[in-house]
């Protein structure tokens, strides 16, 4: 299975995705530059946190417009497995792959520090190796990430089960129904405000977010007939 | 022609800023401020003089990039 790690001016949590990807499973990964046009080669996407274009404007909202988003979004239509964290989840709802919105923190501070968070879809290529209901300790780093959506689309969301993550303790950013990382209707685009590629060994005060690595290995494996590993 | 753009936050949006503002503008005594809102003013040069056209552009800008229509409310003035 190969990955790729997409890379914007201003990404700065590319390197600890990669390192993340081969300390959980040893998969290839390369990292991909946003002016790529062409992402055939790869299995997975995974669209990193930083600061894209200086969050200048919106957070994440010159970044969709960058060459390599086209081949994203082409990804998600094929049913590849495309992950958005922190920035990248900013990102995939300016690119409208993922619905809402990330605006600024109610307390208006930069939050950056552990969370808990309830696993509330074990459905979605990324969490199908948590049980539903888990609680797993993943570190927050950002000062937008407070989820907004209507309340239409709100209701979409928990009918469809789109919910895969909620803060289970203290919601540190005022999101709506304190939602942490939703999917898209088909569960193969996950988008999270919280970092699981800092979350893989205990060194780092938790691995609870290796499982979303080891996840998605397996729903590739799955999906082409190899033997599933946990 | 000019063209100014103003971007707000949908009033059904919380404003954490324009709150914070509020609560600022509270504590150095200006009473009277109900509710603060921050939005974003923006001021573009348009190469056209075709007024009908540079009105399709602009709003095309503003719900592709300029404005986020899931959370912002935009309008805009043509000058010249």
């Amino acid at each position: 299975m190969k990955f790729a790690v997409i890379v914007f001016p201003g990404s700065n949590c590319d390197i600890d995705m990669l390192k993340a990807v081969e300390d959980t499973v040893g998969q290839p990964v390369d990292y991909v530059w946003h002016t790529a046009t062409d992402l055939s080669a790869y299995d997975a996407i995974l669209v990193p946190g930083g600061f894209s274009y200086g969050d200048y404007l919106r957070c994440g909202a010159i970044a969709q417009f960058a060459p390599v988003m086209s081949e994203i979004r082409k990804a998600a239509e094929q049913g590849k497995f495309v992950l958005g964290v922190c920035n990248g989840f900013q990102i995939l709802t300016e690119a409208g792959l993922l619905p809402g919105a990330l605006i600024r923190n109610k307390s208006l501070k930069f939050r950056c520090h552990p969370v808990d968070l309830r696993v509330e879809n074990t459905k979605t290529a990324f969490t199908n190796g948590y049980e539903h209901g888990d609680l797993i300790r993943i570190p927050i780093a950002h000062g937008e990430g407070n989820f907004y959506c209507d309340d239409e689309t709100l209701a979409k969301l928990q009918a469809n089960e789109q919910i895969v993550f909620r803060y289970a303790g203290d919601n540190p950013n005022g999101s709506v129904d304190d939602i942490a990382g939703i999917c898209n209707e088909e569960g193969n685009v996950v988008g999270m405000m919280p970092h699981p590629e800092r979350a893989v060994s205990e060194l780092l005060g938790s691995a609870d977010g290796a499982g979303m690595f080891k996840s998605v290995l397996n729903a590739w494996r799955e999906r082409n007939g190899a033997a599933s590993v946990r | 022609m000019k063209a100014t753009v103003y971007v707000t936050i949908k009033e059904n949006v919380l404003d954490p800023q324009g709150n914070a503002v509020q609560g600022s503008l509270h504590t150095m005594g200006f009473d009277e401020v109900g509710k603060v809102r921050i939005g974003k003013y923006m001021e573009l040069d348009l190469d056209t003089n075709d007024r009908a056209h540079a009105e399709e552009r602009i709003k095309a800008m503003c719900e592709k990039l300029l404005a986020n229509t899931v959370i912002e409310d935009y309008r805009f003035e043509l000058e010249g």
